[in-house]
């Protein structure tokens, strides 16, 4: 077993393990930590597709982990509230309805904003990305239907079968096994034969033309599919803060998102579940005693990049190899 | 006569005044090894680019095998068949020589919208890509990121990807560059039996792999292809002494 299965297996395992502890001591709220940490993970791993094994550094990620979030707000509004939707087709309650509908709606909005951002590279594919998720942000907040610029409240939180949600470790379960199955996910992606084609396209964009392969056609399916993981993540996020808001759609989220690979290592399997155990550790530990606890990450942020390229990960099981 | 591979009828390319391609017009028929040699600046990677795609011609005819290639682009014409070696190698630097040679045969099957098969473990990919790599003597260093090879060595790479690809012509851009006396000598063995297999076009500033190789070689001079032949004919050819071997020969 290599180094790098051994630390992915332990911060996976460690995850786990950390709200059982919590409620041996009898400090249920580290379980609410704990499920940020795996949604966040969640969320950032599928950006990790795009940005770390094809090298799209798409700094509007937010859209769809806002889109996942309004799928949930806005599907258990109407189930709430009894009135039909567009086309008169019921809202919902159920988690998986839910995640399904975010996916396949952010899958086909990413769908749209690859087609015309992929054909840009660099920092014109960061801007335009950037620039499309803006655009959403400011649609969801003058859209009033919804609760404009003051979000929507997710009255109770949706059910999963078999599951009360509202109990911390039963939603904690339910995300954590959402973010094994992301990684899992992953890591399947980046050893098959798709992988090898996006992972040569962010090498060597010449190589992958020369023998045939258009690197335009494996970039979007990367895209939509990277979209799509995040969005679930979204709907996750919004069930965990019961509450829904154009913050989900915000530059601050898109960049907290690659903040996370950063810090945790890009292109690792574990890379973002260690950036995202980090930067919530943080934002407690510190969030506690200043508001300014961004400074302090900012700094160790700098660090990283100058000192420790590869990240916790690059520390932790050092340099990344490929077979 | 066969039928050529490769044709183009009269390709032209300008950039602003400067006739890059000036209504060249050239074939690569069945086994021969055609070679394309001209002074620095003559328009010969000019030439390779268009013929690869990456470049449009102003007018001209570019067929390959039998289709007009014309309308097609860099991944289109790799898989019709046009097996291309860079000037400066190109190869996914982070990948090993294996996985280099790998993404060839994957894009040979156009199998590259599978998702879940581990490509390690994959015979159907990893067998003819060591088998590649054997061709050209670089088995033990299969395992090697591209980015530690030699330089030499990435050259001999590009020509394993080329063959992975089950080329049906060969366009090789300057493979003896910087290989060094016996890597030249080794890599000019290799080229001559190669052309049994598929046929080459070659860009070579080495004069001996040159004349030791080519069926027939054509001359380009400012854009302009001046001669066409085989070699005592171009070694003999006044305009060719004049404009390009001139004193050397």
């Amino acid at each position: 077993m290599s180094r790098e299965t051994i630390v992915t297996a332990l911060l996976v395992l460690g995850l786990l393990a950390a709200p059982f502890a919590a409620q041996a001591m009898g400090e249920p709220f580290y379980i609410t930590l704990a499920t940020r940490i795996a949604i966040l993970a969640l969320a950032a791993t599928g950006l990790n597709i795009a940005l770390g094994l094809g090298g799209l550094v798409s700094f509007g990620h937010a859209a769809f982990f806002g889109i996942g979030g309004y799928a949930a707000g806005i599907l258990a509004t109407h189930a709430f509230n009894g009135e039909p939707l567009l086309l008169g087709l019921p809202g919902t309650n159920q988690m998986i309805v839910i995640w399904i509908a975010g996916a396949v709606i952010a899958g086909i909005v990413a769908m749209l904003i690859g087609l015309i951002s992929l054909r840009t590279s660099g920092v014109y594919f960061i801007m335009i990305t950037l620039a499309f998720a803006q655009m959403i942000y400011y649609f969801a907040i003058s859209w009033p239907a919804y609760g404009g610029e003051d979000g929507l409240s997710i009255y109770v939180r949706n059910a999963f079968p078999g599951a009360n949600t509202l109990v911390p470790m039963s939603f904690f379960l339910i995300s954590f096994a959402l973010l094994a199955a992301g990684l899992v996910l992953f890591a399947l992606i980046r050893d098959s034969r798709f992988g090898a084609a996006l992972q040569a396209g962010r090498q060597n964009e010449t190589r992958l033309a020369a023998v045939g392969i258009v690197p335009f056609r494996i970039r979007l399916a990367a895209f939509v599919v990277s979209a799509m993981m995040t969005a679930v993540a979204g709907a996750l996020f919004a069930d965990l803060n019961r509450f829904v808001s154009p913050s989900m759609f915000s530059w601050h989220m898109s960049g907290e998102l690659i903040v996370l690979i950063i810090l945790g290592g890009v292109g690792r399997l574990a890379g973002p579940l260690a950036g995202a155990i980090v930067y919530v550790l943080f934002e407690f530990a510190l969030g506690g005693i200043t508001e300014h606890w961004q400074l302090f990450l900012g700094l160790i942020l700098l660090g990283v990049v100058l000192f420790a390229r590869g990240g916790v990960m690059g520390m932790l099981a050092g340099r990344a190899r490929h077979g | 006569m066969a039928e050529p591979i490769l044709e183009i009828r009269n390709l032209k390319k300008s950039f602003g005044a400067l006739k890059a391609t000036d209504g060249v017009s050239l074939d690569l028929r069945p086994g021969e090894i055609h070679a394309l040699i001209g002074p620095n600046g003559a328009g010969k990677s000019t030439l390779i680019h268009q013929i690869a795609g990456s470049l449009k011609p102003d007018s001209g005819e570019i067929r390959f095998a039998g289709r007009d290639v014309k309308p097609l682009d860099v991944a289109a014409r790799a898989r019709l068949g046009m097996g291309r070696t860079f000037q400066v190698s190109s190869l996914a630097p982070e990948f090993s020589a294996l996985r280099n040679v790998m993404l060839a045969v994957q894009a040979r099957e156009g199998s590259s919208f599978r998702f879940f098969r581990p490509v390690m473990r994959d015979a159907s990919l990893t067998e003819p890509a060591r088998a590649a790599l054997a061709r050209v003597g670089l088995s033990d260093r299969a395992d090697v990121p591209a980015a530690e090879l030699s330089h030499g060595e990435r050259r001999q790479l590009e020509i394993a990807i080329a063959l992975a690809l089950g080329a049906r012509a060969f366009l090789l851009d300057e493979p003896m560059a910087g290989m060094g006396p016996e890597g030249s000598q080794a890599l000019t063995g290799f080229l001559d039996g190669l052309r049994r297999e598929a046929p080459i076009l070659l860009i070579e500033h080495d004069m001996d792999a040159v004349f030791a190789l080519a069926d027939r070689i054509s001359v380009l001079v400012y854009g302009r292809i001046i001669a066409t032949g085989t070699v005592d004919e171009i070694r003999n050819h006044p305009d060719v002494r004049e404009a390009y071997l001139g004193e050397g020969a």
